[in-house]
């Protein structure tokens, strides 16, 4: 290619990452702005330490967050020995899987909600309407995207052979899936984990409709009463989502770039 | 040859015999196994050899608890295995695919199955360094399997099997995945280091060449039954079927009358092995170095291609009635002839193997 064509190609690149970091910073900027908004045009940061101060707030994040790390150890539990056995003892159970995984994404919340609401009256009343019972059903919200993360972790590596040399060799199940398939699965475990958390931190229709009060429940009834404070809680939730998924790029980053150098390593040898 | 170990080798632990009994395996309306019979003497290395989907490999998992026989006994060391799960069944095993542990070193790959037996770390690192010795490959012990080429990884994947002391040693196609070169190293370093240690091996392939050079007894099988089993000399100039003497090595097909357990074939009369068709009208299968060829003037066969291989050359002559025929030669002959050149055809008088025309 020419030094023009280069030249062009490089203008073209920073064009698109200008207008993609616009689009994506700009409403971020603008959050921070607001919610920085003092009298007479200073600047303040009242907004964000009213979020420490505020009790129902600092109750909601912390339950949140319970139900965020619930969901995500819960939904792994669930699919990842799962999603392995399709792989080794029963690959045609592998497209119904993934057809139940996929269908919380087809079904309206509204109608998830109309469906589990009897269940769902009954465990309030068993737990005293303690919120965490939302993991139950924010597992089931977070599948498709889970499915998806496992799925592709299992596909990268020949999941098989590993089990089965490891049996030769004198393992047990439980140490396959300990010993040999989770820690070669550990960046689809992480990215899987990173969007159930994501996920549950953004959810807002279905802990409304059941009536608890979750971060982004209590997030709407603040922006009712300070707005402010309401687009501090938003922004920080969102930095909080932000920075989780960083760390997982940044640790999956880091094993590609050693496997690249090694395997050129390994082809000079 | 058949391999007597009376002594340990490095593993420390002599070869056990190894039968398989009346193994049936169906796969739906497929039988993978069909009646398979074929017993290890101990410290011996068959080899089983067959094209694709003639269940030599269910026989090789079947072997090693990975897939469950319909009926039949597997039987090692005199001790009914049928119903142990592939954990408890002691036995080491190459796969075609590199195997190795991602996430784990070479070291950690070999040591893994003495840390499943409660082996003390110090131990098992001694062991894993003995085996990483006997592949070659000591200075590569910390290195991650994606550190390494594919040979060095089948290389960890012998000593991760025999770090163990298997009862028995199994190779389900490693060489299959391996460039040419790598391929016949390996190949030759697995028949030095099964003989040093004389654990009875397995070892499955589609390869021919691979069967017979490293073989004590090649089988070879088809549609779930093993056709032969003998020494790779035996196999190759006695087949026992048609089968056999057509997927060993390469053949041709003359078409000849038998009369008296002989058949005339280019103006000779030539034996025929026991099991061969007639009388009357069958086709002959002739191996090339069987076919002899002199230059002649006035001569009624002619030279179609020579093919230089090397060391050697394969000559295409056709006959007066028209067929064709692959001769081997050595170079300098081979060389000596073109296309159009007149040859008289004459072939080596040693038992051949004939099927119905």
């Amino acid at each position: 290619m020419t030094t023009r064509g280069q030249r062009r190609l490089s203008v073209t690149r920073w064009a698109i990452v200008i207008v993609v970091g616009g689009y994506l910073l700009l409403p971020l900027i603008a959050m921070a702005e607001f919610s920085t908004r003092g009298d007479f045009g200073s600047r303040s940061l009242d907004s964000w330490i009213a979020i420490t101060e505020d009790p129902n707030l600092v109750e909601a994040i912390i339950t949140t967050l319970a139900i965020a790390a619930l969901t995500a150890v819960g939904m792994l539990v669930l699919l990842v020995p799962t999603i392995t056995w399709t792989y080794l003892r029963a690959p045609r159970l592998k497209r119904p899987v993934e057809f139940l995984c996929l269908l919380p994404i087809a079904i309206p919340a509204i109608v998830l909600v109309v469906g589990i609401v009897p269940i769902y009256s009954i465990l309030t009343r068993a737990t005293r309407g303690n919120p965490l019972v939302l993991v139950f059903i924010d597992i089931i919200l977070v599948l498709p995207y889970a499915h998806r993360a496992i799925d592709a972790g299992l596909r990268s590596i020949d999941v098989a052979t590993l089990a089965e040399a490891a049996r030769s060799l004198g393992a047990g199940w439980p140490r396959v899936m300990f010993q040999i398939i989770a820690p070669n699965l550990r960046g689809a475990i992480l990215a899987a984990a990173v969007i159930s958390i994501a996920l549950v931190l953004g959810e807002f229709t279905i802990s409304s409709l059941l009536n608890y009060d979750t971060l982004q429940v209590v997030i709407n009834l603040l922006g009712k009463r300070d707005a402010f404070v309401a687009v501090a809680v938003s922004l920080a939730a969102l930095i909080f989502a932000f920075v989780l998924i960083f760390g997982i790029a940044l640790v999956a980053g880091g094993g590609r770039r050693r496997t690249k150098e090694t395997i050129e390593e390994a082809v000079v040898s | 040859m058949t391999i007597s170990t009376t002594g340990a080798g490095p593993t420390g632990r002599a070869g056990v015999a190894v039968q398989l009994l009346d193994l049936h395996r169906s796969y739906g309306a497929v039988h993978a196994l069909d009646g398979l019979t074929l017993e290890l003497a101990p410290g011996e290395l068959v080899a089983l050899l067959g094209p694709s989907g003639c269940g030599k490999t269910t026989a090789l998992r079947a072997l090693a608890g990975l897939d469950d026989p319909d009926t039949g006994r597997i039987v090692v060391d005199g001790r009914d295995l049928t119903n142990v799960s592939a954990n408890h069944r002691d036995m080491g095993m190459v796969f075609q695919a590199y195997s190795l542990f991602p996430n784990m070193t070479a070291r950690d790959n070999v040591a893994y199955g003495l840390r499943l037996r409660g082996v003390d770390t110090q131990s098992r690192r001694r062991r894993a360094d003995e085996m990483l010795e006997l592949v070659g490959l000591s200075a590569q012990g910390g290195r991650y399997p994606y550190q390494l080429s594919g040979g060095q990884q089948q290389r960890i994947a012998l000593a991760r099997a025999l770090a163990i002391q298997p009862k028995v040693l199994l190779l389900d196609e490693p060489l299959s995945a391996l460039d040419a070169k790598v391929r016949r190293n390996l190949r030759e370093e697995i028949r030095r280091i099964q003989i040093a240690i004389g654990t009875t091996t397995l070892f499955v392939t589609h390869d021919q060449e691979e069967a017979l050079a490293l073989g004590d007894r090649v089988g070879v099988m088809a549609a779930g039954r093993l056709e032969q089993i003998a020494p790779p000399a035996e196999l190759y100039d006695r087949p026992a079927t048609a089968f056999v003497a057509e997927f060993v090595g390469l053949t041709n097909r003359l078409e000849g009358t038998v009369s008296d357990g002989t058949i005339e074939l280019v103006g000779q009369r030539i034996p025929l092995l026991a099991g061969s068709a007639g009388p009357g009208r069958v086709t002959a299968l002739v191996r090339p170095e069987s076919v002899r060829l002199a230059p002649e003037a006035g001569a009624t066969s002619h030279v179609i291609a020579v093919s230089f291989l090397g060391s050697l050359c394969r000559v295409q002559v056709a006959l007066p009635d028209g067929a064709l025929v692959v001769a081997q030669t050595s170079a300098a002959e081979g060389t000596a002839m073109s296309p159009g050149t007149a040859v008289r055809v004459t072939i080596d008088p040693s038992p051949i193997f004939a099927t119905p025309a």
